[in-house]
């Protein structure tokens, strides 16, 4: 790592053979489970409150917290999200397939500190691959007695079951996660309650935690939070898996020390992104997944931080950096990443449902040269009706962020790059077709 | 007399167990049928409601939310290209349009001789490969015309047969143990002990 600092979650992916259990347990797997039992669930609860580690889904809610407010309650669980379906989101995929039993012994460290006896890993449903190698880590663990009755000789007992996904990204909202997780459409809840820890699963109180989250537990139970929290800065604490795609030379993963890590290092450090692709100019990139405002160059030197980035109007999200250059059309870009959020809404609320497909219309009538000047002023109107004020971070008209999400690209693209809107309607279509 | 084989019905019972409520199986056991079938049939939804004890009507409304289930037949390869804002930066709007041409069908359709079906992907978080295509969800990326042409040809050969199970199959690992949810019986089905008396 660029800045000297170990590894957390992928430590082991240097060995093609990592997702195995005798490569696991030759590289100090289930020792945090160990130590985890050895301290008690009190212990190990502190553990994770000094490491101030921040949940790695993409809202960044501390861990610690989100633990202390489940419920007491004579049956509760804790379900692990791996739907990972945010476009450009690639970390969890990684960590499912080639580290899985990660997975498994963070969740059953998490299971431990909360009380739980049975719990889920729901895996995105593409992932056949992670799919097949979380089913065998976990049939593993169980064979090793890492799962089970009396784990380890303890007294602790969990069922861990893996669940398949089915394909919808609005599953990886934690309330429609647990909607599926259930046998239903993936339709999010109406809040209040506001968080599953008080009525989750079968209205039971639920912890859910992103997969990188537990990933890193093995390795805070065995070094102690504080030397966890010695990472990082400020609230970003520890090491986080970024996913670095778009138009730089080396697309990829990178595990990068929060904070004292810049955007400017991500993309163009030789190591890592190595620079924008064919030698081209940075025109603009998203910070956090296509949720998130985009950011200009003149952001680039910003920290891996997630209250830096908030400052500055957007969010790290979930860790995902897409990176455009000179050559890229900010229309087509942004009316892509509106058709998305178009094709997923899922339908309960009006807003959402009604204003992703008219702002699909209209940007990809402005890419297509059917635009017209006022259809600016149009999509920002769409926009505002979605969350008033197209401010960051955003209002709230629907149950869930997904409708909120919709005016990041649209409002970003027209902010920042009003000009290229304009031509687009004045050529009567794309300027920049022909340089792609 | 039931659709599903006598062995995905075993299968089905031993999925349905592992949870705590019956219909959180309702999710796995239609891969389970599509496993079978290669998409999911009116017949297997009839066999998956009676399963886990809802309406067939219900399986069909929950199935067609999702985009992994097909209620309509589909080819023994669905080729999924990503188009997604980080395929579409490494040209997959081109690698589509070459794939409709290749395979002589556009997005959404299947070969005449049913070996292939054509999809228009979101983002299948395969973005440093990209652009990056499924094939019955495995992964290849990142890939240009020739080595689309490629794939397409050691599809039609059998060559990656061992790499990419006919469409519908998803994880070929089976659960060696039995789940056994809060209050539910040992029901026998190689598991451990019961998960009473949890934590410390």
């Amino acid at each position: 790592m660029i800045t000297g600092a170990p590894p957390i979650v992928t430590g082991r992916m240097a060995y093609a053979d990592a997702h195995t259990l005798e490569r696991y347990l030759a590289t100090g797997g289930y020792d945090g489970l160990r130590r985890a039992i050895l301290l008690g669930p009190d212990a190990v609860r502190e553990q994770v409150d000094k490491a101030s580690l921040l949940g790695r889904g993409g809202a960044g809610f501390p861990a610690g917290r989100k633990w202390s407010m489940l419920r007491k309650a004579d049956v509760s669980y804790l379900v692990v999200n791996g739907d990972e379906s945010e476009p450009a989101t690639f970390k969890d995929h990684l960590l499912v397939e080639r580290d899985p039993h990660q997975v498994v012994e963070g969740a059953i460290i998490a299971a431990f500190a909360l009380g739980v006896s049975q719990a889920f890993i729901f895996c995105r449903g593409e992932f056949a691959l992670g799919l097949e190698r979380l089913q065998q880590a976990c049939n593993d663990a169980y064979a090793y007695g890492a799962l089970g009755a009396g784990i380890l000789g303890s007294s602790f007992s969990l069922d861990l079951v893996v669940h398949p996904g089915a394909g919808a990204y609005i599953c990886g909202e934690e309330t429609a996660l647990l909607e599926s997780l259930e046998g239903k459409r993936g339709f999010p809840r109406i809040k209040p309650p506001y968080f599953p820890a008080a009525i989750g699963l079968y209205g039971a109180p639920t912890v859910v935690n992103n997969i990188e989250t537990v990933s890193n537990l093995p390795w805070i139970v065995v070094n102690g939070g504080e030397a966890f929290a010695a990472l990082g800065a400020g609230s970003s604490t520890g090491t986080r898996l970024f996913a670095l795609s778009g138009r730089v030379e080396r697309p990829g993963w990178y595990e990068l020390e929060m904070s004292k890590t810049t955007f400017r290092d991500l993309v163009y450090d030789p190591s890592l992104g190595g620079g924008i692709r064919d030698g081209g100019a940075l025109k603009a990139f998203i910070p956090g997944g296509v949720s998130a405002p985009w950011f200009g160059p003149d952001q680039i030197d910003l920290g891996l931080d997630q209250d830096a980035v908030a400052r500055a109007g957007s969010m790290l999200g979930s860790g995902s950096v897409v990176v455009m250059d000179d050559t890229t059309c900010a229309v087509r870009a942004a009316w892509r990443i509106t058709r998305f959020f178009a094709r997923e809404s899922c339908g309960q609320c009006t807003p959402c449902r009604e204003g992703s497909g008219w702002i699909e219309k209209m940007m990809r009538r402005i890419e297509e040269g059917n635009g017209r000047e006022a259809d600016l002023d149009l999509l920002m109107d769409a926009c505002d009706n979605i969350a008033p004020g197209v401010s960051w971070p955003p209002q709230q008209t629907t149950i869930c962020v997904l409708g909120p999400s919709i005016p990041s690209s649209v409002a970003s693209g027209i902010r920042m790059f009003r000009d290229e809107f304009l031509l687009h309607v004045k050529e009567g279509g794309c300027p920049m077709r022909a340089a792609r | 007399m039931a659709h599903l084989s006598d062995e995905n019905l075993e299968r089905a019972r031993r999925l349905v167990a592992v949870y705590p409520e019956p219909r959180s199986a309702l999710i796995p056991l239609c891969h389970l049928a599509q496993a079978q079938d290669g998409w999911l049939t009116p017949e297997a939804m009839e066999d998956v409601a009676a399963l886990v004890g809802v309406t067939p009507a219900e399986v069909h409304g929950t199935a067609t939310f999702y985009d992994m289930l097909h209620t309509e037949p589909v080819g023994r390869h669905v080729v999924a290209v990503c188009t997604n804002v980080a395929c579409m930066l490494a040209g997959a709007y081109e690698l589509l349009e070459h794939a409709q041409d290749r395979l002589g069908i556009h997005s959404g359709q299947t070969t005449d001789d049913g070996e292939f079906t054509l999809e228009e992907a979101e983002c299948l978080a395969g973005c440093d490969t990209a652009p990056c295509v499924q094939v019955n969800h495995r992964f290849f990326g990142p890939l240009d015309a020739a080595s689309f042409d490629q794939l397409v040809e050691d599809l039609r050969t059998g060559v990656l047969a061992g790499q990419v199970p006919r469409h519908g199959v998803l994880c070929r690992v089976e659960r060696t143990v039995g789940l056994l949810a809060h209050g539910a019986d040992d029901r026998d089905v190689g598991g451990v002990g019961t998960a009473e008396g949890s934590a410390t």
